[in-house]
């Protein structure tokens, strides 16, 4: 493990007038550029030669933690490993070179690649027609609530403003009906961690007019899957509403269900979640919607583009390379794994909710309270063994929520030494919990000060220089 | 161990009125405070505001969460605590002093509907 932080900035390397490279003269004279639109003063960029340059970036990597590094168990986030050849594939110069306003006689094989992943996510989703524009699993959401107002406004039924959401959801949702100018009706849970079904009939009884649809994340954001999904999708069509698919838990459903069986009408997908495209730190990403037929004529114009072509060439490319055979694969393992970890854990973690859970589950914090460890000493500790820690603090159904997702990529051996390291931070919570409550210990940096960060966040050099005098 | 104060009115979304002639002065209970770990910032509302009770008022957001404000009652904000503003730390301080908003209530009645110490306290813990 390295110790040894590298923590310089580039900032602080840059020397005046260093340079690592040389431009010729340029040849546009007589290109004036407006006045209105140049700096007042230069801006401030470091200077550097390439040499500092690929040693600042090659060290700062080391310090780096992803899915390559080790094991990644960041519940809600299906961290999958991103295979080596989707990467090749979308690194094909007959790809990579392609210019999104090439003439479209020039790029038939592209065309043929969206096309077909357009059929395959049909398939896999039980939907009848996808649009690969949207940029990311939020704007699919977006997207797909566009779609429900679109079919509302087409029927001139213009109350319709109202979209029934989980408590138990994921923040975007509310978000995105928030941006689509839909209200939010929160649905209770029951203490079961699913949907209150009784609480849901209350709610459509009185504004059945007034509702748009209802979205739904199956497994919900517990890791359950909604058992009542039948009934929930009869009341809501009952009363006029249209059925949202979150695609955010898609990936133990590859191989066992399809949304577009369960009765909802639009979905999203999470690309980067169950076809295992990269996480990039805020993209470049991609959330194809899907729609039931007849809805496909109100997918609005989100992009004049077909969306992040390189990201939805490499879910191509996943998908192809796992076959209709192996694909079923994906949702049994990844649920057998985070069941696995669950009943090997939970006498020394707290389960709130008992059975069988999908692909990921939660704990409520140690067993074992009286130590005073707290589910944010578990995960730090879990850095300085080598791991990334689960998401804690979510879902906030529980005070000390942490969740797991081990996705289906890991091995037994990966998986028994995770558990063997949990284990044994819960002997260690008993034992020393004051070395708990300051980890990690072997990381280059220790126990960040998150409420300094919160309160008073140093994102610039200039802001740190500032600060500092 | 949280603190529970006779004669204040508790929600079960854990916020508290307490009340003063035809005021109340809102806040969250030392539950909530706890429960939340460090308030790092505390959305306010304004005042001239017209609250509606279980409606939201605010926000407040710690270094777990962010966590909608959820009035237990009805009422015009007639003042806001802006001391919150810059040092949110307060509400960890004494959540039952540093309360959030002083509203001119509207229905007495609903007073009838929240819980007493007792009440709240059995709830926390179950």
């Amino acid at each position: 493990m390295n110790n040894k932080l590298y923590g310089n900035l580039i900032f602080e390397l840059s020397k005046e007038g260093r340079r690592g490279y040389s431009l010729p003269q340029h040849q546009c004279e007589k290109y004036k550029i407006p006045q209105t639109l140049c700096r007042e003063k230069d801006a401030e960029l470091p200077e550097c030669d390439e040499l500092t340059v690929v040693r600042h970036y090659t060290n700062h990597s080391a310090n780096n933690f992803g899915v390559n590094n080790g094991f990644y168990p960041l519940g809600s986030c299906t961290m999958k490993y991103n295979p080596c050849i989707d990467e090749e594939m979308a690194a094909q110069p007959a790809f990579r070179d392609l210019h999104p306003l090439q003439p479209a006689t020039t790029v038939a094989g592209a065309k043929e690649v969206c096309h077909d992943l357009e059929q395959l996510l049909c398939k896999l989703t039980g939907m009848d027609a996808f649009t690969l524009k949207p940029y990311a699993g939020a704007h699919g959401e977006l997207t797909g609530l566009m779609v429900m107002r679109g079919y509302h406004e087409s029927r001139h039924d213009d109350k319709r403003t109202k979209v029934l959401i989980p408590d138990s959801a994921h923040g975007t949702n509310p978000a995105s009906a928030a941006v689509c100018g839909l209200e939010v009706l929160e649905v209770k849970s029951l203490v079961d961690g699913t949907i209150d079904v009784e609480d849901l009939k209350a709610i459509i009884k009185e504004q059945r007019e007034e509702i748009a649809g209802m979205m739904m994340t199956n497994p919900n954001t517990l890791g359950l899957f909604e058992k009542s999904i039948p009934e929930i999708a009869k009341l809501v069509h009952d009363c006029g509403g249209l059925m949202y698919y979150d695609g955010a838990n898609l990936n133990p459903m590859l191989g066992a269900c399809r949304p577009g069986d369960m009765g909802f009408d639009v979905m999203h997908v999470n690309v980067h979640k169950t076809f295992s495209t990269p996480h990039g730190g805020g993209g470049p990403g991609a959330g194809p919607v899907g729609v039931k037929a007849g809805l496909e004529a109100f997918f609005p114009a989100v992009s004049p583009y077909e969306g992040n072509f390189a990201v939805l060439l490499r879910t191509y490319a996943y998908i192809l390379s796992l076959g209709k055979e192996h694909i079923k694969e994906v949702g049994p393992l990844a649920t057998l794994n985070a069941n696995y970890i669950k009943e090997r854990l939970k006498d020394l973690y707290l389960l709130p909710i008992e059975g069988l859970c999908k692909h990921e589950f939660v704990f409520d914090g140690l067993a074992d309270k009286s130590t005073g460890v707290t589910t944010m000493d578990v995960a730090k500790r879990l850095l300085d063994y080598g791991y990334h820690a689960p998401t804690i603090y979510f879902p906030l159904l529980f005070h000390e929520s942490l969740m797991i997702e081990p996705t289906e990529n890991e091995s037994k051996e990966t998986i028994d030494s995770f558990i063997e390291v949990m284990r044994k931070i819960a002997q260690e919570a008993k034992e020393q919990p004051e070395e708990l409550k300051a980890a990690p210990h072997r990381t280059p940096i220790g126990r960040v000060d998150d409420v300094q960060a919160a309160k008073h966040p140093v994102v610039t050099y200039q802001q740190m220089l500032h600060d500092n005098n | 161990m949280a603190k529970f104060i006779e004669g204040l009115y508790y929600s079960e979304s854990h916020e508290y009125v307490r009340v003063e002639g035809e005021y109340g002065y809102v806040g969250i209970t030392d539950f909530a405070q706890q429960q939340l770990g460090n308030v790092v910032y505390v959305d306010l509302p304004e005042v001239d505001d017209e609250i509606e009770a279980d409606g939201e008022f605010g926000a407040v957001e710690s270094v777990k969460a962010a966590s909608d404000l959820i009035s237990p009652v009805s009422g015009t904000v007639v003042e806001v605590n802006e001391a919150l503003e810059d040092t949110p730390e307060l509400v960890n301080q004494d959540a039952f002093a540093n309360w959030i908003m002083k509203l001119e209530l509207s229905d007495m009645a609903e007073l009838d509907n929240l819980m007493d110490a007792k009440a709240y306290e059995e709830f926390c813990n179950k």
